[in-house]
């Protein structure tokens, strides 16, 4: 049947590994991105089983073991990170209030996901009026300074953990608009995007099956840093205390609710800080990851 | 001709397509006409082939055939219907294209047999099943072996992705196809493979092709008549044997002096055409070639040449114009 002879030596041997295998390879050989990845992974496990973790109840005050110093400046294995100004379980505090921080970068993270990536794509694609309109709501966007503006309007609206993650995720959402009609702009003009419309595909077709596997690795960075971007701002907003309300335990709130005795008990702020810290450094470094394993195609 | 022209599965009609191109922030758009007033017909069956340097128009004609782009004014016919009037997966059955560069026009994420089956998903031909047969016959075809739907195109040569576009391309069995420089992107060796293939197919399956090119060598192996494309305009066109032996107008004399020779010592062909390609926004008056014609004489400057029949074709030149007051002069 085959009308030509398969002279070219390479048709008989098609052989190596295949980009699954050696995407498995590079994720395997990058350590930032293990190591974010099992930090984070560790936080979320905490987080999703806070209830079996925590060894005490994270409401539940005791006024006479109030501000109990952490095992390692001299307290006791009863409350292995001491006890804050009300006399609830530091390290109690600390699991549950994962659960918080997650939550906010997750949540507030998808919808400004999926706000950007709709306009950023829509934009790329189609170009001309819908690429103005969306560019001049990026401006309109990257204009309001976020902290200011959420501040105001957890002011009005009153500060919750619902308030907080819905006012972040319609304030993230310009980096991820940016950077997905840069891809989609780069990707649209493949010659692949041509053939798919030759073929007949409709737009929908073209823009999930052919455009976004395309540019999936560059959202899945954008996300892991607007998940930083909003972890940090959710602890700045209760740091301020706008964000979410005591006695939630919030990793900001505690901060915010240690600095009165941050010159005698220094551990109050510095625990939450430090967790906030590794958090966030985890989800960077596996964006970064993420980054450098998925860029080049084909990269060795 | 008339004959001909009832045969014509693809008929193009004073076809014109003009892009607004805005020049700075606050310029004024000027019009950029693409492709002006290009009239061709294509017989079943046959090849044309569309000569022309880097932005002459050649691809924008191409984009308009495969229904990617609407001409501003003109008409495409395929089957003697109008393509606007078609739906697009109708007019997808009838032209398929192959793209130049098969490392951008195969979907990196996507498995051969995905990008081989494609069109019968979206056509919505058959089941699973089928899917499997079919691509396994069209990679039988094209002369790559059925494991290779496993394969991601990262992994392939470049002449075996040519490969896979082929077959994508021909799955459904299209009519015309149009081959937008199909081999310019592949190495000498494997050029020859792809270009016998595709003759091959032709004749298996009665193809019609529009095979766009810059290259004369592979447009004289294939061909059947050609096209010559100037700043969007067809300024000669003519059977092969006819074009490749009696070149009239002299921008076709000098792409054909511009083919490199394997001749050691001959060094580059000097082709006089000098000066760089026009600015299409701002074409020569006139007669478009006329800076760069080594003929060119007053009357050029001034007055652009009318299409013109020749034995084997046409051509738009004042030299073949027996109105035109340089005609005596010069030939003589």
């Amino acid at each position: 049947m085959a009308l030509t002879e398969s002279t070219d030596p390479l048709l008989q041997e098609i052989t190596g590994p295949t980009p699954g295998q050696m995407l498995r390879k590079r994720v395997f050989g990058h350590q930032g991105l293990l190591f974010g990845g099992i930090v984070l992974g560790i936080l979320l496990l905490v987080a999703i089983f806070a209830p079996l973790l925590a060894p005490h109840d994270p409401y539940a005050q005791s006024l006479m073991t109030r501000m109990e110093p952490p095992v390692f400046l001299g307290g006791t294995w009863e409350h292995p990170l001491g006890t804050d100004h009300l006399g609830r379980d530091y390290l109690s505090r600390l699991i549950y209030g994962a659960r918080v921080s997650l939550m906010i970068g997750v949540i507030a993270a998808l919808i400004s996901g999926v706000i950007g990536t709709a306009m950023g794509v829509a934009a790329g694609y189609f170009g001309g009026r819908v690429d103005m309109v969306v560019t001049f709501l990026i401006n309109v966007r990257l204009a309001m300074p976020v902290v200011l503006v959420a501040l105001a309007v957890v002011a009005i609206l009153g500060g919750s953990l619902q308030v907080v993650i819905v006012v972040l995720g319609l304030l993230l959402w310009d980096r991820f608009a940016v950077v997905m009609r840069a891809s989609t702009l780069q990707v649209r003009g493949r010659e692949y995007v041509a053939a798919a419309r030759a073929i007949g595909a409709s737009t929908p077709r073209v823009i999930l099956s052919e455009i976004m596997p395309n540019i999936a690795n560059n959202l899945i960075v954008v996300v892991t840093l607007e998940m930083a971007h909003a972890i940090l701002l959710e602890a700045a907003l209760s740091f301020l205390g706008l964000g979410v309300q005591p006695p939630t335990p919030s990793w900001g709130l505690m901060v915010s609710e240690g600095k009165n005795m941050m010159l005698f008990e220094p551990w109050l702020v510095l625990i939450p800080g430090a967790v906030l810290f590794l958090l966030v450094l985890a989800i960077n470094l596996m964006g970064d990851g993420l980054r450098d394993v998925t860029a080049p195609d084909n990269r060795s | 001709m008339s004959q001909q022209k009832q045969n014509a599965v693809l008929e193009l009609r004073n076809v014109t397509k003009t892009y607004r191109v805005k020049q700075g922030l606050f310029g004024k758009a000027r019009p950029l006409t693409a492709v002006n007033d290009v009239s061709l017909s294509l017989p079943r069956g046959e090849v044309l082939g569309l000569v022309g340097e880097s932005g002459c128009g050649k691809s924008t004609l191409a984009k308009i055939l495969l229904g990617l782009e609407m001409p501003s004014s003109g008409q495409v016919l395929v089957d003697g219907q109008e393509i606007g009037a078609q739906d697009r997966l109708s007019l997808a059955r009838r032209i398929q294209p192959i793209f130049q560069d098969p490392y951008s026009s195969l979907n990196p994420r996507k498995s051969i047999f995905d990008i081989v089956s494609l069109p019968l998903r979206v056509h919505g031909v058959g089941q699973q099943a089928d899917w499997d047969r079919e691509v396994r016959k069209i990679l039988d075809i094209v002369g790559l072996p059925a494991r290779v739907m496993n394969t991601y195109p990262s992994q392939m040569s470049g002449g075996q992705r040519q490969r896979v576009a082929i077959a994508r391309a021909l799955i459904m069995k299209p009519e015309i196809v149009i081959c937008d420089e199909p081999t310019s992107a592949l190495d000498v060796s494997v050029q020859s493979q792809i270009l016998n293939l595709l003759g091959d197919l032709r004749r298996e399956f009665g193809l019609t092709y529009l095979f766009i090119s810059h290259d004369l060598a592979v447009v004289e192996h294939l061909a059947t008549r050609v096209a010559v494309m100037y700043l969007g305009r067809i300024v000669e066109e003519a059977d092969v044997a006819g074009l490749f032996d009696a070149a009239r107008h002299p921008y076709t004399q000098a792409l054909l002096k511009s083919v490199l020779t394997p001749e050691p010592g001959l060094g580059v062909p000097d082709t006089q055409l000098g000066m760089a390609y026009p600015n299409p926004i701002d074409p020569p008056s006139g007669c478009h070639f006329h800076p760069r014609c080594p003929m060119m004489t007053e009357h050029c400057r001034k007055v652009a040449p009318r299409s013109l029949p020749t034995p084997q074709g046409r051509v738009e030149c004042h030299l073949f114009d027996p109105e035109s007051p340089m005609t005596k002069a010069e030939v003589a």
